[in-house]
């Protein structure tokens, strides 16, 4: 078989400090994106197991697929966390969940917890939308857009380049740079007109590199024009697949003249992390704590 | 909170922003918009709020281009109704 170059690593990973049994609350949060799923479980609002997946064809099937390799190995099961937040696309075909909640609050509650409280502007770039957010403090959602509607400026965007020069998925943003100098980025407007017009630059004997600067650089513009909408603040922080591709990101540094904070986990959890911390915030509200 | 509803796309940016902080629920807008495409129900992205709010139907987010265009005459053009009827000013439209 071809080799896909497009696939990305998936993980999953257990806090090797944490015990769920001395926890008193236990929360989880599953986001089921249009291309990735995640699951993360936190005890007493520490980090305590996440996973990363493909989401595949089932929602249901996809949500009940990352929650098991969540919990995979730990000797916890379904039955013990006391909440449990659906979010993301697939949000209302999450079986087990008992709430379903946007992934716009999710990711802002996440990043406020991923980056710390600092973060005011998120731009989470997902699997087929892009999301700018500001926040407040605490995570509360202050302004949002969401730019669902086409796919450029996506990582589903990315995953079509790195099929189309066979170059994996990984090694695109470091790629990117080497070029001597930075080319003229090619159609921001739609992954298909960027798509065929890197296959003409192909032709006229363009190297990978240099067409992988032009889409990171396209790709960047296109996602600080909607930056620009809802105004930059500081902290700034990127979430999602593309927060992981360097040559995007310095881009959208440049562009927008602003540094990104350094994420501390997989930045694709984000969401799901922002459910758990919700499903934690519903578990205090039912006891009386808050 | 400022509330986006609309896309980019090749043609332009299209945006209706609701100021949710504004916004009390009235339903004024929703009875004005000749159109259907506002609605009040539960804020989606801001989970512990319980006062309703008014959004933009999942139904005409990805159009609202075309949904809003006969509101938008390029010549004569009248006030929007649905920002006439906001008595609070919460509706504003990017184009």
């Amino acid at each position: 078989m071809e080799k896909e170059y497009w696939r990305w690593p998936e993980s999953r990973w257990t806090s090797p400090d944490i015990d769920w049994k001395d926890g008193d609350i236990i929360s989880a949060g599953v986001d089921v994106g249009s291309v990735s799923s995640q699951a993360v479980v936190l005890v007493d609002g520490n980090l305590y197991a996440y996973s990363n997946f493909r989401t595949g064809s089932g929602s249901p099937e996809s949500a009940q697929k990352v929650m098991d390799k969540a919990l995979e190995e730990t000797g916890l099961t379904l039955d013990k966390i006391h909440c449990i937040v659906g979010t993301g696309y697939g949000r209302v075909n999450v079986p087990f969940a008992q709430r379903a909640i946007t992934e716009i609050a999710c990711h802002a509650r996440g990043a406020n917890f991923m980056y710390g409280p600092t973060v005011r502007t998120i731009l989470d770039m997902g699997g087929q939308d892009c999301k700018a957010i500001r926040c407040d403090g605490e995570g509360k959602v202050t302004n949002f857009l969401m730019n669902d509607k086409c796919a450029a400026g996506t990582g589903r965007g990315m995953e079509v380049f790195a099929d189309l020069l066979s170059v994996p998925i990984e090694d695109l943003g470091r790629l990117s740079f080497e070029v001597d100098k930075e080319p003229e980025p090619v159609s921001s407007t739609c992954v298909i007109f960027a798509k065929s017009e890197a296959v003409g630059l192909l032709r006229k004997g363009w190297p990978k590199e240099k067409i992988l600067a032009a889409y990171s650089s396209a790709m960047a513009y296109r996602v600080a024009k909607l930056l620009e909408r809802i105004k930059i603040e500081k902290d700034f922080a990127i979430t999602g697949g593309i927060a992981k591709n360097e040559g995007v990101v310095k881009r959208i540094e440049a562009e927008l003249n602003i540094k990104a904070l350094e994420p501390k986990h997989d930045t694709q959890i984000a969401g799901a992390l922002g459910g758990a911390l919700f499903a934690k915030a519903l578990v205090e509200k039912e006891r009386g704590l808050r | 909170m400022l509330a986006h509803y609309g896309y980019k796309d090749g043609s332009g940016e299209y945006f209706i922003v609701i100021d949710t902080d504004k916004c009390d629920g009235c339903e004024e807008c929703v009875t004005a918009c000749p159109y259907g495409v506002l609605e009040v129900g539960e804020d989606e992205n801001d989970p512990f709020r319980e006062e309703p709010v008014a959004r933009v139907t999942e139904e005409h987010r990805k159009k609202i281009k075309y949904s809003c265009a006969p509101c938008k005459p390029a010549s004569g053009r009248k006030p929007l109704p649905c920002r006439e009827a906001c008595s609070p000013g919460a509706i504003s439209h990017s184009w």
